[in-house]
């Protein structure tokens, strides 16, 4: 205990003689591990963005600096290095975490350490903390879109929600059910499906789907399926030849580095849904590839949603602590409510006061080349709902940090905490 | 001869009467390509495809494939020699300047294609297109291509093509208003006939003001089909698990030899199959810059170099790690995870932690139907190679030198090294041989499952499950155990689902191992004392 605490002091000293020196990010991405695959991109972007700043002459006067920890996929670990980022390097705020079990693990240190998260994966919803701010999609700007799509553009009649067995699948499905029968869709219109993490023999599964889209009503999959169990999924869709004409699959976990590693000819006409693709034509995101590609200096390195939710996360920081003109979380958390910064595909995303931020919603269909078509996109940008509208349990619940000073405000009972 | 002036006079009957009708449709739709909207160009293929223009199967069939391009208000499309074409004219438009850009589509867009070849294509002469726009005719069930269909049918010399033809036509008349009762039960029956989920599909979708004949005769026809379909459903998940048990055979067969007979307990065993694959990478990464004609047997140039790389990398690690740990199977196993960790991160350094592609060559794409079930062709080598990889590996150990030293080794170890074997050497070369084998297992499993660093650590566990449940050091058990796990988890799939179906498994296994701690087919010998 002594030890421990020592260590801390001398770590906070440490840190204070170099905080006058520099601003510190902490970047919390696995770089080992299974989610190294997706979140190593992020790692590089948050550095690229850094730099970039610096060459900007910096952050209310001093230099940013990115302090780059591994947690090699290990949930217990994201708590333990969010404290060594907080505590010790002192960082400022910390960007990362991709599953929601690591931003489960890493919430109760944000809390009680009092410093601030950009989340930048779309997620299950259902959640708003203080000092978390969600830059990816919550469920209604991602798959209640994507599903009504399917409904108005495809006639689609009978659902296959396809999913890896854990909270994101389990609750984005529980909230797609609800939202189809509410729209009058039979219970014996939609099959639920749940597989292992990293599932790799998918051929009873596509079988089942086939079989289940054969009634002669269109059918289409929408899939959760996450990370490694995609590439074989999508292999034996095309190897029993399942078409995206006959049986689309709109997934919302695969983007445009999950399809890098695949041979996409024959998933052409697939669809994902998201609130930014890399083939999107506004003279933002062409900038920002340029970027990207030479910072990494690889012509094929493309770039994906998340990394866009990165963007926005980072620039709304930087406008939030100059208008605070201090880093001190709970100035900038005041501070950055409201915030509007422009986003990759043409509009202006605004920082809402549930935590949540405003993002178009598209669907594209995969191309040959690994890219996506858009073929769908809303008229305007959606706001994120912190909590469904569809579930019995918060439909009655408001998240309000600015005037409620809430994340799950009842407005039945009038009390915040349910 | 006769038959070909026939065919030939039809079509230009029926184009004549088409264009006729529809004079200047194919004009008028044409422009529409130019919108960039999805709802105009399907309009415009429905359109062009009712015509009768001499170029509408260019027209439709270049959108297909990305072909037709519009630029400065006019449609062209790209002839396959690459010669530019004015859509309006067909003539041949050498000097365009401005930017083209090809006009984009869409899965409604592409069902329209499909529907609109079908109909285009069912009186052309080469027998797969017909074939083609026969099934694309059963799908779309448009009711303006019956003359047609009917046309066709009365053509047609192959019976494959008759048959798809005649379904098709079933199809049609099935849901047809004004289809007279007796057409409709002889479409029932050719449903029947038919047999496969489509047809059942059709059949159990029948209009509600259809003649009460009608509908009983197309509820026995569909029960008729439900059996059928009931019992190949049977037999399809028998092949699944067959398939499955082969994919856990090739993982854990390596395995079996390291851990039966030197008994090291090696968790690098999966890395070994991640080199594997990622050798495989690299040859066709190889070919395809180098010697792109030898694509297709790059998966067989792959299998002796993937063996190497496995079996040196095996060796080395036995003889610099393991040697030096026999005897001490808790620190070997702590030795191994080590180096597990780190021949990823090495991959993960070297290649970078995203998926690599692994091509499939051609003769694995694809499916091989018999009966209602569908066999892909992948699945199919892989369950050939993996069997082969057996009855090798089985000679290899009753036949030569080496196998009946790892025999001796395996069954009582001092006694083996006082008859003059060099027991060391042959523990280095069995985890050579053991390590190979999984790296040729590696370049199998390239192609149904992703090419990462953590490739192995999916199938380390399943490979000791394999291996202790068949009986440590004996093949015919990890066969035997490899195919039980397999088929038990492919028939408990359907019923319990993916996660409860392999947690249903683990426990039997975990009942099982207490009751007969040394697998199916336990070994006899002093080893098994010691």
């Amino acid at each position: 205990m002594a030890l421990a605490t020592a260590a801390l002091v001398s770590g906070a000293t440490a840190g204070a003689a170099k905080a006058e020196e520099t601003i510190k990010v902490g970047v919390l991405h696995s770089l080992s591990g299974t989610m190294a695959i997706s979140e190593t991109t992020l790692k590089d972007v948050m550095l690229m963005l850094v730099e970039e700043q610096n060459k900007k002459g910096g952050l209310i006067g001093k230099k940013l600096e990115a302090v780059v920890v591994d947690p090699a996929s290990n949930w217990p670990l994201f708590a333990e290095k969010s404290r060594e980022l907080i505590s010790q390097h002192k960082v400022s705020a910390v960007f990362g975490a991709w599953t929601s079990v690591s931003r489960k693990s890493v919430l109760p240190v944000f809390k009680e350490l009092n410093s601030i998260l950009f989340y930048p994966v779309q997620y299950e919803g259902e959640e708003s903390e203080r000092n978390v701010f969600y830059t990816g999609a919550a469920p209604n700007q991602q798959a209640i879109p994507a599903v009504d799509y399917l409904a108005k553009e495809e006639k689609v009649e009978r659902w296959v929600l396809a999913g890896t067995d854990y909270v994101y699948p389990r609750t984005t499905n529980k909230i797609l059910e609800a939202y189809l029968k509410s729209k009058g869709v039979k219970a014996e219109d939609i099959m639920v499906s749940y597989t292992p993490f990293g599932h790799s023999d998918w051929q009873t599964i596509v079988a089942d789907i086939k079989k289940f889209g054969s009634s002669g009503k269109k059918t289409a999959v929408v899939s959760t399926i996450n990370g490694d169990a995609n590439v074989p999924f999508y292999k034996e869709l095309a190897n029993q030849g399942v078409k995206a004409t006959d049986i689309p699959v709109v997934a919302f976990s695969v983007g445009e580095e999950e399809l890098a590693g695949i041979d996409t000819k024959p998933l052409v006409g697939h669809l994902a849904a998201w609130n930014y693709f890399q083939s999107v034509e506004t003279p933002e995101n062409k900038a920002f590839i340029e970027k990207w590609k030479s910072y990494t200096k690889n012509p094929k390195r493309v770039s994906n949603d998340p990394m866009e939710a990165h963007v926005i996360g980072f620039n709304m920081w930087v406008k939030a602590v100059e208008k605070a003109g201090t880093t001190d979380p709970d100035k900038v958390i005041d501070a950055i409510v409201g915030i509007k910064v422009p986003n990759l595909t043409g509009g202006v995303s605004e920082m809402l006061p549930n935590h949540h931020i405003t993002k178009p919603v598209l669907i594209g269909e995969i191309k040959e080349d690994g890219q996506f078509d858009t073929v769908w996109q809303t008229d305007d940008l959606v706001a994120g709902d912190a909590w469904s509208k569809h579930l019995d349990g918060s439909k009655d619940l408001v998240a309000d940090w600015q005037t409620l000073k809430c994340g799950n405000y009842n407005t039945v009972t009038k009390k915040c905490g349910s | 001869m006769v038959f070909l002036r026939n065919i030939l006079q039809a079509t230009v009957l029926l184009l004549g009467m088409a264009s006729a009708a529809l004079a200047g449709a194919y004009e008028e739709a044409l422009p529409k390509f130019a919108n960039d909207s999805y709802v105009d160009t399907d309009a415009a293929i429905g359109a062009i495809a009712g015509s009768g223009n001499p170029l509408s199967i260019d027209v439709v069939e270049s959108l297909r494939d990305g072909r037709l391009l519009v630029g400065s208000g006019q449609v062209f499309f790209r002839r396959t020699s690459g010669e530019l074409v004015n859509a309006a004219t067909g003539q041949a438009w050498g000097n365009q300047t401005g930017e083209l850009k090809p006009v984009r589509v869409n899965n409604r867009v592409r069902r329209a294609i499909e529907a609109a070849l079908g109909s285009l294509t069912l009186l052309s002469s080469d027998a797969a297109k017909r074939l083609e726009a026969a099934r694309a005719v059963f799908r779309s069930r448009d009711e303006a291509t019956l003359p047609t269909l009917e046309k066709a049918i009365a053509q047609e010399g192959q019976p494959h093509v008759r048959n798809v033809l005649e379904s098709a036509r079933a199809a049609i008349l099935l849901s047809k208003q004004d289809a007279l009762p007796i057409q409709r039960l002889a479409a029932v029956q050719t449903l029947r006939n038919r047999g496969d989920q489509e047809a059942l599909a059709l059949l159990s979708n029948l209009p509600s003001q259809a003649p009460p004949e009608v509908i009983a005769a197309a509820g026995n026809a569909a029960d008729g089909i439900r059996t059928r379909l009931a019992f190949w459903e049977a037999v399809q998940n028998v092949w699944y698990g067959i398939s499955l048990g082969s994919v856990l055979l090739l993982a854990a067969i390596g395995l079996a030899i390291t851990f039966g007979t030197i008994g090291v307990i090696n968790m690098a065993h999966g890395e070994m199959v991640m080199l594997g694959a990622y050798t495989t990478f690299m040859v066709q990464e190889l070919i395809r810059s180098n010697f792109p004609g030898l694509f297709e047997a790059s998966l067989l140039i792959a299998l002796p170099l993937a063996f190497l790389v496995a079996s040196s990398v095996g060796i080395l690690i036995e003889r610099t790690v393991i040697r030096f740990l026999y005897g001490r199977p808790l620190e070997t196993l702590l030795a191994t995870w080590g180096i597990s960790l780190i021949l990823q991160q090495g991959v993960r350094t070297i290649f970078g932690p995203t998926n690599r592609e692994v091509g499939t060559p051609a003769w694995m794409s694809g499916a091989l139907d018999i009966g209602a079930m569908s066999l892909t062709y992948n699945r199919i080598a892989i369950v050939v190679f993996a069997f082969s990889v057996f009855a090798i590996l089985l000679l290899v150990l009753r036949y030569t030198s080496l196998g009946l030293y790892v025999r001796a080794v395996t069954q009582n170890r001092r006694m083996a090294g006082s008859m003059g074997i060099r027991t060391s050497r042959v523990d280095a070369l069995a985890f050579g041989l053991g390590s190979g084998v999984a790296g040729i297992a590696g370049v199998a499993l390239s192609q149904i499952d992703n090419v990462s660093p953590n490739l192995g650590q999916g199938y380390i566990i399943d490979s000791f499950m394999v291996v202790v449940f068949g009986g440590v050091g004996n093949l015919w058990g990890t066969l035997v155990g490899a195919m039980t796990l397999g088929i038990a988890n492919k028939l408990l799939e359907p019923y319990a689902g993916a996660v409860l179906g392999k947690i249903a498994l683990l426990i039997a296994i975990i009942v099982f191992i207490q009751r007969r701690p040394r697998g199916l087919f336990a070994l006899k010998g002093r080893a098994v004392e010691t």
